[in-house]
């Protein structure tokens, strides 16, 4: 695994690399190398299986985190690969060439966090959200529980618990709150 | 001479043609083509999903798959609640075994939080057996479920019964029949109750039955052969190239089992060999399912003589409520009985995670693969083809 990585990081200079476990590592490579790489992994390297690829919204920081985890199936191991994009007008290059499913997943992360990538099949199709007119529903900064609010009526009846607060009043009724709410959770 | 005869080969040399494109040339307005729409309710389509199809006569020539009705945001509202409060969430991203979901975000959150190495042994114990148990009652409803997409219906009324027979099982363990949230951060929810191990085995025993019997329903039925052999074939080929795993996978060739690839619990501590068959169509992997269906049990068998009788069920770990978790992220895999069922949990140092994302076996078998195996399929052989597949649309759009 430690052979791979060097070898990787030789050519595609990897940076902020993590062995999450003795067969998985995750690493950050450069926009316009992502794809090179994976193309290389999946031919020379055995990196047959895609596992999957995924999007984190790093709003603090103004960026994308789009994440391709590829697996060994022979060597039993995984390889992480992470790309961070600008979030304003946010463009991937397709991986749709290189295994058939990708391109469900651009559709799915097109529709989910805006990010385009040009010429993957059907990308502009809705996946889950047909007719939606929002902003992207996976942002952070989409707030759920004000589209609930605006979208659905009050029906009479109902009440609502916070469910932290309904917890922590239920379970630890005489312990004080310590944990702080976190700033980036609408 | 054995293709013509079971399987169905339409002549595809000149109708559609295809535009220069690479795209096909379907004029609806011709009157040669039919648009149906499949779905989303429908009851021989798996879940509330819709096909799109564009039918030449009753074989279909292009076919869509459309998801979404199911959709409740469930990665979402995960990223809006503490940790201990995704795991209620997190199960309904698949009804059909909810369990792999409770073991996935246990995992995630022990292993980024540093509490993996602290799982008490018989907590893994009965984790291993909660999973089995999922993946029994999975397979007593899609095995006998594929003779029921060709109106053998009365092997679907034996898996019902005795799929209930463990939901009783699951119900005494841990107080629900489907959604269980047995395994929660730190080990489980509590021992097996007294006479358990005997109560299991009688059913067990019944289970035994039903696998001679099924095997008679399905595998030496004529129509069932007729309308399953060389249908929706997945070639070796086509297995890394869909993303395609689990049983689907090992239909067709390919021998890949997490339990055994990368075993997780003690699955490494069981005797069994996932089996395995080289045709891979719709009669093949509905074989090696009933293969597993008899593995299963005797996986069940095994983790039940070897467990220990008593010992801690759960590590020490911090208050629910003021869990924080350090930056970190992580992909876990384990096999459900559809395949490879993995999480991919990113956090951010607070007391909530900043992304979960499931992959499902669905997502690859139940977009991607299932629209290219759907052309030049009969319409009527579609719910045989989707069962094989084993679709299950809540966690294609969780």
């Amino acid at each position: 695994m430690k052979e791979l990585v060097e070898k990787l990081n030789t050519k595609y200079a990897l940076q902020d690399i993590i062995y999450q476990r003795d067969n998985m590592v995750f690493a950050t490579i450069s926009k316009e190398l992502v794809i090179e790489a994976i193309t290389y992994m999946r031919d020379y390297e055995g990196f047959a299986h895609f596992v999957m690829m995924s999007c984190a919204d790093w709003i603090e920081d103004n960026k994308f985190q789009l994440t391709y985890i590829l697996n060994n199936p022979q060597q039993r191991c995984d390889v992480a690969l992470r790309v961070m994009i600008e979030r304003e007008n946010p463009t991937m290059t397709s991986a749709h060439h290189l295994w058939k499913q990708v391109w469900t997943y651009q559709r799915e992360i097109r529709e989910a966090f805006g990010i385009q990538f040009p010429g993957s099949p059907r990308v502009e199709e809705n996946f889950v959200l047909e007719g939606w007119t929002d902003k992207p529903h996976m942002l952070r900064d989409f707030d759920t529980h004000e589209y609930a609010e605006k979208t659905y009526f009050p029906r009479g009846g109902r009440t609502t618990n916070d469910p932290a607060t309904y917890m922590r009043e239920k379970l630890y009724p005489n312990q004080p709150v310590t944990a702080k709410k976190n700033k980036n959770v609408e | 001479m054995l293709n013509n005869f079971f399987g169905f080969k339409p002549d595809r040399s000149k109708y559609p043609s295809v535009n220069e494109d690479g795209s096909l040339n379907i004029d609806l307005s011709s009157h040669q083509y039919t648009k149906l729409w499949l779905g989303p309710n429908h009851p021989g389509v798996t879940g509330n999903m819709a096909m799109e199809l564009t039918l030449n006569g009753d074989e279909i020539v292009e076919g869509k798959t459309h998801v979404g009705y199911l959709h409740r945001g469930f990665e979402k509202l995960i990223e809006r609640r503490l940790f201990v409060q995704g795991f209620p969430t997190s199960i309904r991203m698949c009804v059909a075994e909810p369990d792999t979901n409770e073991y996935l975000i246990a995992a995630c959150t022990e292993e980024l939080s540093g509490y993996d190495k602290q799982i008490p042994d018989m907590a893994k114990w009965l984790r291993m057996l909660s999973l089995e148990m999922a993946r029994l009652q999975g397979l007593l409803r899609g095995v006998p479920g594929q003779a029921g997409t060709y109106s053998l219906g009365i092997g679907v009324q034996w898996g019902v019964y005795l799929r209930d027979l463990i939901l009783d099982r699951f119900e005494e363990l841990t107080g629900a029949r489907v959604y269980h949230m047995y395994i929660i951060p730190g080990g489980v929810r509590g021992l097996l109750p007294e006479g358990f191990k005997a109560r299991m085995e009688d059913n067990l025993k019944d289970i035994d039955d039903f696998i001679v019997r099924i095997k008679k329903l399905m595998f030496d039925n004529a129509i069932f052969k007729k309308r399953s052999i060389g249908q929706g074939i997945v070639t070796k080929e086509m297995v890394d190239k869909y993303g395609v795993v689990g049983t689907t996978a090992r239909a067709s060739g390919v021998k890949r089992d997490v339990r055994k690839d990368n075993p997780y619990l003690f699955y490494d501590q069981l005797d069994f060999d996932p089996p395995t068959a080289e045709e891979g169509d719709i009669y093949a992997r509905t074989f090696v399912r009933w293969q597993e269906l008899i593995q299963t049990v005797d996986l069940i068998r095994q983790i039940m003589a070897k467990m220990p009788e008593k010992g801690d069920i759960r590590a020490q770990m911090p208050n629910v409520l003021n869990w924080r978790i350090p930056k970190g992220e992580t992909y876990v895999r384990i096999e459900s009985g559809r395949g490879e069922y993995g999480m991919y949990y990113v956090t951010d140092g607070s007391d909530k995670p900043r992304r979960v994302n499931l992959r499902g076996p669905s997502y690859t078998h139940g977009v991607a693969l299932l629209e290219d195996l759907l052309v030049n399929t009969n319409i009527a052989d579609i719910h045989a083809l989707m069962v094989s597949l084993q679709t299950c649309p809540p966690e294609i759009e969780r």
